[in-house]
């Protein structure tokens, strides 16, 4: 029945689709995401990859560059095994954080889902990776993939020069302390190009053939008996080494004695990619949806304008809606809070509160409530918060309504969970509050710093776990990791747990007493 | 417009590399678990692809991890019906309540069972038989085929084209559509120019040289339409992969199921039976097994009941040699089937028997048999006294004189894996000679 006019407006028809329509759909979608969504997005790449290349994508951490290790295998067959049993269906997508931007499309997406998988990566998380403030000052997408690429091929020329077993046994190590292998406070340097690295291989190498021990054997300067001189011998020496360190593979990588420089290398490419992904593992919520966000609005604009069907509008509603699905907590399927879920309703929530705003959401967000900028104040909040942050700003009393959300208090040594808060009026600021916290990585994860060693003495290299709220590390993995750090540092490693509030030692742990390396 | 690239075509298996080294990490144990996979699976099983568990060993990625089961946590988590601030849920068996949000990721990752190829499930399974790698290349080898022609097909390669059988179909066509011949047209061409050259032609045949110019502009036209060599004439030769011309074989494995043969003796002519039937399957399309157990008295079992039920009583080899021999004749006559044996015994036997044994083999088995392999399983500790002599059990000795008549006799004294395989050498040396027995 529709007039001639309007089925041309069309922007594709079937669920077939070709590069033609690609294209077309992708003009159409720019459009509307740059005029009126305001988005800032780098020159976009799409790429289009088959069901087997997207495992091999998964398993490499997501990178289209990678060095081989045996644990990506592991990967790679756990991700097969889940796919090919059918538990588990591939993204239809994959983005990276590089510039130009690049993003994976299945080839066996229909035309509607690769519109939506446009609009999602292409421009929602793409807009996220160029704009968000942790992105733009921790990672560097211009230099990334050319990093990758010296990286893979650095890793296998080592293989080649020491053989698989050598780097094989560095990188596992390295692995082991990848989460403690990131700067949380302090700003990392800045990818440097290909040739100041080769100069500063270089020197490390002229340093180390030309190195003469006879220097060490010069008397000290003075005799050190005096107790306060100790006490200022180990600050002294603290100071020079830069202690306390978090980041625990950077300071074996400047500090061990025993690595070679190739090994050195190793440790720092595993080093620049764990910094590359904290970002992300702190954007979580935002980062999705941010892109959930822009894919809806982007949709919805695109089937009022007519551009696309309403068979394509359903398809990518029901899509949209699984991916926003979240399951209460004592469903069968509830794996946590879905970050797709909380996101999305997250904007929506800011679009409303801008538009709509309530008496209450006026007592709680007097900045914004019932301004009418929307879009100004998602792209300030995408730009400059990350996902703790963003949820104690903007997590409003309506959504804790929405979601239910309660907050639960797990002691170790009761037998019973207690119901802290429910959505209720004297909730609210707990749960907020909590939530927020669980989003924090830093708080969350083990904090875990060098204290101290003595170069010229035993060289005993000391870590201290700084516990909180009483919460130690699993032993078996502990012992384990311990090993590794030994392998890098060569020399025996103690591990002591410090209460963060009491300042009393938990537990203490030594290379030494474990058996076997 | 963005940058469009097509990568569907680049290489596949990027992670091939990656899985090979997991795999050589995962080695001692996957070994472990095909070892165990043969020792209680079927034998005509072991040549294929395994489901196995993922290795806990060796293959772990520790890293710092917080205790589940030490301090004060909190949970955000959506969904309350009923509760209220203060209620106190107990952690046991109350459902999804106390699990923390992002839990059950990645944990599952140490449980789960992935596919091995056949070909990664030999490597293993070979491991300690110490093959040689010509062997086991032949081994893993699959069924060979040779292209063979199989009459004729309307599309092909250019290569395969069959210009007879083309020109046949081409002449065939030319004469139903009556296609003017070169000669037939020439003569006419001939007879025009005839006619104009002499003298006088413009006016006394006139009328006729325009009716036969006609006629050539005709018949050159119809030859410019009826191709001389049309696409449907073309043949081609179709060729047929052919099974290499083996029939098929039966294996017969005989052991002795008395008290005296163990758990390790068993398990070690399983291996052995196992080999076998790998080599014949390489060489045959269709394998029966059967499988005959004897104490003192003999009979054709099940595979299961062949190698895990007990049996007491004494050990009489001859009646499984009795009983292979009724079952040959019963079922698998010599002319169409290709008889391999496989005896696996620790070597006891009543005395006197032992004699017979050798008489059956001599007089009757060795002509129906393709091959016959002996093993007789001993204690390691054993091998130094027995490796080299001729001396042993009364079986053994009778058996010797088996192997110096018949070249397709092999015996041998097994303690341990590696010791199976030259068993087979001889078997697999004379490989050419014996597919062409057939």
């Amino acid at each position: 029945m529709m007039p001639q006019g309007a089925a041309s407006n069309l922007l594709f028809q079937g669920s077939d689709w070709n590069f033609e329509t690609l294209a077309r759909t992708y003009d159409a979608i720019e459009t509307i995401a740059i005029d009126e969504l305001g988005l800032d997005v780098y020159p976009n790449q799409l790429e289009i990859i088959s069901s087997e290349q997207m495992l091999d994508a998964y398993s490499s951490v997501g990178m289209p560059l990678m060095y081989q290790h045996w644990s990506f295998g592991k990967r790679f067959v756990f991700e097969d095994h889940l796919y090919r049993r059918g538990r588990r269906g591939l993204a239809y997508e994959l983005v990276i954080n590089s510039n130009p931007c690049i993003t994976y499309l299945m080839e066996e997406n229909t035309m509607a889902m690769q519109a939506l998988v446009t609009a999602h990566a292409a421009f929602g998380h793409n807009h996220f990776f160029k704009n968000n403030y942790l992105f733009r000052q921790w990672t560097d997408a211009s230099a990334i993939l050319n990093y990758m690429d010296f990286a893979k091929k650095y890793i296998a020329k080592c293989e080649e020069r020491h053989g698989t077993a050598a780097v094989e046994s560095i990188l596992d190590s390295a692995h082991a302390l990848m989460d403690q292998g990131v700067f949380r406070y302090r700003r990392p340097p800045r990818l440097s190009s290909e040739k100041e690295r080769e100069r500063t291989r270089e020197r490390l190498e002229y340093e180390e053939q030309t190195y003469s021990d006879l220097w060490r054997t010069l008397p000290p300067s003075s005799e050190n008996s005096d107790p306060s001189e100790v006490e200022r011998d180990v600050t002294e020496r603290k100071k020079a080494l830069n202690l306390p360190e978090e980041n625990l593979l950077y300071f074996l990588e400047k500090t061990s004695l025993i690595l070679e420089p190739w090994q050195r290398e190793i440790l720092r490419i595993v080093r620049v990619i764990a910094q590359y992904f904290y970002p992300q593992r702190q954007t979580k919520v935002m980062n999705e949806g941010c892109a959930t966000y822009v894919h809806y609005t982007i949709m919805n604009r695109l089937f009022d304008r007519g551009q696309i069907s309403e068979g394509a509008m359903l398809e990518v509603l029901q899509s949209h809606t699984n991916v926003v699905f979240q399951p209460a907590f004592d469903d069968p399927r509830f794996p946590g809070l879905n970050p797709y879920a909380l996101g999305f309703a997250m904007m929506q929530e800011i679009e409303r509160i801008c538009v709509d705003p309530t008496p209450e959401d006026r007592d709680w967000f007097p900045e914004i409530a019932g301004t009418g900028n929307w879009r100004e104040t998602l792209l300030d909040a995408w730009a400059n918060h990350r996902d703790e942050s963003f949820i104690l700003q903007y997590l409003s009393p309506s959504l804790i309504r929405k979601f239910r959300l309660f907050l639960l208090t797990d002691e170790a040594d009761d037998n019973f969970c207690e119901v802290a808060s429910i959505h209720n009026e004297r909730g609210y600021e707990a749960i907020r509050t909590a939530l927020a916290r669980s989003y924090d990585i830093g708080a969350n994860q083990p904090d875990i710093q060098v204290m101290d060693v003595d170069l010229l003495g035993d060289r005993h290299l000391r870590l201290q776990h700084n516990v909180k709220n009483g919460v130690l590390l699993e032993e078996d993995s502990r012992d384990d990791t311990l090993r590794h750090v030994r392998h890098l540092w060569g020399y025996d490693v103690s591990i002591a747990g410090v209460d963060s509030e009491t300042g009393e030692t938990l537990y203490e742990c030594t290379t030494a007493d474990l058996s076997g390396e | 417009m963005p940058n469009f690239i097509d990568r569907r075509l680049n290489p596949k298996d990027k992670s091939l590399g990656n899985r090979q080294r997991f795999l050589k990490r995962a080695r001692e144990e996957l070994k472990r678990v095909i070892k165990e996979r043969v020792k209680s699976g079927k034998i005509a099983d072991v040549d294929a692809e395994h489901n196995v568990s993922m290795p806990a060993r060796g293959v772990s990625e520790p890293s710092f991890q917080p205790d589940r089961h030490s301090g004060e946590k909190q949970y955000v988590l959506p969904g309350n019906r009923e509760f209220a601030p203060g209620d106190r849920l107990p952690k046991k068996g109350g459902g999804g309540g106390a699990r923390g949000a992002g839990a059950g990721t990645g944990k599952s990752e140490d449980d789960f069972q992935f596919v091995l190829s056949r070909e990664e499930v030999l490597d293993l399974f070979f491991e300690d038989l110490e093959l040689p790698d010509m062997v086991k290349l032949n081994l893993k080898e699959s069924v060979a085929f040779k292209r063979r022609r199989a009459g004729f097909t309307a599309s092909g390669s250019p290569t395969n084209i069959n210009v007879g059988r083309t020109m046949r179909n081409s002449f065939g066509r030319r004469i139903a559509l009556r296609r003017p011949s070169r000669r037939e047209v020439e003569e006419l061409a001939r007879e025009i120019a005839k006619l104009e050259a002499a003298p006088g032609a413009q006016t006394k045949n006139k009328q006729r040289l325009e009716e036969m110019r006609q006629t050539l502009d005709r018949l050159e036209r119809r030859r410019r339409r009826i191709a001389y060599v049309d696409p449907v004439d073309i043949r081609f030769n179709r060729f047929e992969p052919q099974p290499l011309p083996n029939a098929s074989a039966v294996m017969f494995c005989l052991m002795d199921v008395s008290a005296s043969m163990g758990e390790r003796e068993k398990d070690l002519a399983k291996r052995f039976f196992v080999l076998l039937h790998l080599f014949l399957k390489r060489r045959y399309e269709r394998i029966d097994i059967v499988f005959i157990r004897h104490t003192d008295e003999a009979g054709e079992v099940d595979e299961n009941t062949f190698f895990y039920s007990k049996q007491s009583g004494g050990t009489i080899v001859s009646t499984a040699l009795e009983e292979m021999l009724r079952v040959i004749r019963e079922r698998y006559p010599a002319r169409e089937w290709n008889i391999y044996a496989a005896q696996a015994s620790d070597g006891e036997n009543i005395s006197g028997d032992s004699e017979r044994c050798a008489s059956l083999l001599q007089d009757e088995l060795m002509r129906l048999c393709q091959y016959y392999a002996y093993v007789e399983i001993i204690d390691e500790r054993e091998t130094e006294i027995f490796g080299t002599t001729d001396n042993g059990t009364s079986l053994w000795r009778a058996y010797r004189t088996v192997d110096d008549e018949w070249p397709n006799f092999q015996m041998t004294r097994i303690a341990k894996p590696a010791d199976i395989y030259p068993v087979f050498r001889k078997l697999f040396g004379k490989q050419q000679t014996v597919q062409l027995h057939k």
